[in-house]
């Protein structure tokens, strides 16, 4: 094969110039998709935040961001729970691959329960898609529409955390499938980055 | 480094046994291709009696038509179509157009077959998620069509969907109900099917060259397909992100693109916070890259015929290579002259002006180089040339009122008239279709062995190219006279009374060319099975498609471990054998 270790010679045919495999290049562009997909929503939301003149500030530090606070370390836990999957399986140590990649399945869980719990809360308090007991009424619309949206990609993420470590205990999957597999993860948590603040911290109560 | 290469490159499988693995859920890609075609050709036939339906009321708004009235009952009450359901026809056939053919067959359809050949793999990077992403767009086809059998049947609200229209639900009108949220629907879908087939062509091009297949050796075609594919990529989220909160306004209950203080059929709306315009932003930030998805292959095949039938190397290669990239890349930041007339500071107005025009400059780039390509060429005068060169000459036209309409005090004129009708019908529907025209008398012989009747084609597109410029040249004048789009008649104006024998001359001219179409389907079906035998290399081409046989076998390289020497277009080589040399060829004129 034509390669020398010239970064030109890699793109002159015949190998992956990126030295990656389909399925990472493929997890790599989808993310690149789907960061988009929350782009238009995040910028939507921001939209309508600047347009009004009485976007809502309900969140005390304590309890609310406290709480959302708890989810988000849940996550970032979950994220460097599926680091060392990572690390685990790329040393072909598959045991230790599947506990990290179980753990990182239990942060992801804790995050949806805690996040269902504050669905609910919100919900007792009055905040509907079309109303909100304190102003613009798209302010719940933007909180459920875009963690709606989150909540989703984090469900479909341990669903696909789950088949990942079936796979590797068994042994039908490979260590790029685990890796492609965090690369969706972290991303998951990465957009929660992004709507933690826009949504929480933008939104803490003055008092 | 080399260690991914090698397994990247064993994708090759077993061929599938049994007609519904290798005809219906098929994941070989040029059967893909083919399904791709064929559901662009029923959308076209369906697009096309639409349009002819919009023609009959324009020109004879009054007259009575029983058998259209026993076709569609609420439609034609007393055969007479109603305003309500001209919008809904003209609704469904803007959808279908952009959507399901010109998305769809140039990309999808012949880039499915055709790219991966050309860069010498076996087949595309993600096989069954390219068998999905295809059934996934029929599902998406079938979504739409069902919106026009259910209650209030297809929305009204155009191929844009703007709210508030789209977004109020039934209250607003007919075909606002069920069909508008049914037509969100299949867009999502469609969506996800395209970012999906988006996704596996940049995999597979990145990652599946031949050996020597270096990025500066692709055909164009490659390079058109490719980057549309990245435009694709980025540009369908962002409506699938607007689908979602359109989809949310109108089951949820939220106003993310309805403002406050509405009044509908006199009702009072309660919602309140959005704006109409927010739509806009998004629809139009993914819908005009939509316009150069749909061109850009477009291009790619142009050049790549014109290059081929002029017996010439493409003129200024890597000139081409970067204006399809500029073209790509501006297209993102010039949304907003869609939306000159929404209300705009103008200052903004100016720099998405300034922008638009920018535009100009890869085209022209691209238009100089299709002429130079043809200067002092060995022309070849086949009907896929007549087809190219019928391509850059609409692209001329429709591209220089672009010109005029990028001017938001010339807009804010035209805006909404048949000027923009007429510019966005040649310049997006006119030069992909006669692409697809091209491609499909070009590859035809790869894809079936058979060549398609030469005079059938020729006379086809005499009639095509003279009919749809009698219709969209007067209706430029029309729209001058200041004509409004999506109005079901126009005598009802005094000022525009006097222009009705020019709608009625542009109907017979869309019968015209709607019916020449049957020439078209004739010589399709005739020629796959009783077309003239084409050899391997039907068209004594350079490219690798032209290296195996017709039609390719399941692997498409059988035992052949197809390997590339030289560029995509080397023509008229002095002091080569022939007048062309196979990207495959390794001898060197004079040796090593």
């Amino acid at each position: 094969m034509m390669n020398s270790g010239l970064a030109s010679e890699n793109w002159n045919g015949g190998g992956s110039p990126y030295a990656v495999g389909h399925k990472k290049l493929g997890m790599w562009l989808f993310l690149v998709s789907d960061s988009l997909t929350f782009g238009s929503l995040l910028i939507s939301c921001m939209y309508a935040r600047t347009a009004s003149s009485n976007w809502p500030t309900p969140f005390p530090m304590w309890p609310s961001i406290a709480f959302a606070s708890l989810m988000t370390f849940c996550l970032l836990t979950s994220s460097l729970t599926m680091a060392f999957a990572v690390a685990a399986s790329k040393r072909g140590d598959r045991a230790a691959a599947v506990k990290f990649i179980l753990l990182t399945i239990l942060g992801g869980v804790a995050f949806l329960v805690l996040h269902a719990r504050e669905w609910l809360h919100l919900i007792d308090e009055g905040v509907r898609p079309w109303s909100n007991p304190w102003g613009s009424p798209l302010f719940g619309a933007s909180f459920f529409g875009l963690t709606g949206l989150h909540m989703f990609h984090v469900f479909s993420g341990v669903v696909y955390l789950g088949v990942i470590a079936l796979g590797t205990r068994n042994g039908k999957r490979s260590h790029e499938d685990v890796e492609v597999c965090g690369l969706y993860w972290h991303f998951v948590d990465l957009v929660w980055m992004f709507i933690f603040p826009l949504i929480y911290l933008m939104s803490v109560s003055p008092k | 480094m080399s260690s991914h290469a090698s397994t990247s490159h064993s994708t090759g499988h077993a061929a599938p046994q049994g007609f519904i693995r290798k005809y219906v859920f098929s994941t070989d890609h040029k059967v893909i291709g083919i399904q791709y075609i064929f559901l662009g050709l029923f959308s076209a036939i369906l697009g096309t009696a639409l349009s002819m339906m919009m023609r009959l009321r324009l020109a004879w708004p009054g007259s009575q038509f029983p058998l259209l009235e026993h076709i569609f009952p609420t439609g034609f009450p007393g055969g007479v179509m109603s305003p309500e359901f001209y919008l809904a026809v003209l609704t469904i056939h803007g959808t279908i157009m952009v959507f399901f053919l010109l998305t769809t067959v140039p990309l999808s359809g012949f880039g499915n077959y055709i790219l991966p050949i050309q860069i010498g793999a076996r087949d595309m990077a993600f096989p069954v998620l390219n068998m999905l992403s295809y059934w996934t767009t029929v599902v998406a086809l079938m979504v739409l069509m069902a919106s026009m059998f259910v209650e209030g049947g297809a929305p009204i609200s155009g191929w844009t969907a703007y709210p508030p229209l789209s977004a109020l639900g039934k209250i607003a009108g007919p075909g606002l109900g069920a069909g508008q949220t049914l037509w969100i629907a299949s867009i999502a879908i469609f969506c996800l099917a395209s970012l999906l087939t988006a996704l596996n062509f940049i995999t597979t091009t990145l990652n599946m060259r031949a050996a020597g297949m270096s990025l500066m050796r692709m055909p164009l075609t490659v390079w058109a397909w490719f980057t549309a594919s990245t435009v694709a990529l980025l540009a369908f989220p962002v409506l699938l992100g607007g689908g979602i909160l359109l989809l949310l306004d109108r089951l949820a209950g939220t106003s993310f693109f309805l403002a406050s203080g509405m009044v509908v059929s006199g009702k009072v709306m309660t919602n309140s916070g959005g704006s109409p315009i927010l739509w806009q932003h998004l629809f139009w930030f993914f819908g005009h890259p939509e316009v150069y998805i749909i061109i850009l292959p477009g291009m790619g095949i142009t050049s790549h015929i014109i290059s081929t039938f002029s017996r010439k190397p493409i003129f200024a290669y890597k000139a081409m290579v970067a204006a399809i990239f500029a073209i790509g890349f501006i297209g993102f930041i010039v949304w907003g002259h869609h939306m000159f007339a929404s209300g705009m500071s103008p200052l903004v107005g100016m720099v998405f002006s300034v922008l638009t025009l920018t535009v100009g400059v890869p085209s022209a780039i691209k238009v100089f180089n299709w002429l130079a390509t043809l200067w002092g060429g060995h022309i070849r005068c086949t009907a896929s040339m007549l087809y190219a060169l019928g391509f850059v000459s609409f692209f001329v036209t429709g591209g220089v009122t672009g010109l005029l309409l990028a001017q938001p005090a010339i807009d804010v004129y035209f805006h909404d008239t048949y000027f923009v009708v007429a510019h966005f019908h040649i310049i997006m529907g006119l030069a992909a279709v006669f692409s697809i025209f091209a491609a499909l008398h070009f590859w035809f012989p790869k894809m079936f062995g058979r060549y398609m009747s030469e005079t059938l084609g020729k006379v086809h597109f005499w009639i095509t190219i003279t009919g749809v410029y009698s219709i969209f040249i007067p209706m430029h004048f029309l729209g001058m006279a200041g004509a409004p789009r999506r109005y079901a008649q126009f005598t009802e104006f005094a000022y525009l009374s006097k222009l009705q024998p020019l709608t009625i001359h542009i109907s017979w001219a869309a019968f015209v060319v709607g019916a020449a179409q049957l020439i078209l389907l004739f010589n399709i079906f005739r020629s796959m099975r009783w077309g003239k035998r084409a050899p391997d290399n039907a068209w004594e081409a350079t490219t690798l498609e032209w290296v195996i046989p017709s039609p390719p076998p399941h692997d498409n390289f059988g035992d052949m471990e197809p390997v590339v020497y030289r560029g995509p277009y080397e023509f008229s080589v002095p002091g080569a054998k022939a007048d062309f040399i196979l990207q495959t060829e390794q001898e060197v004129e004079g040796g090593e």
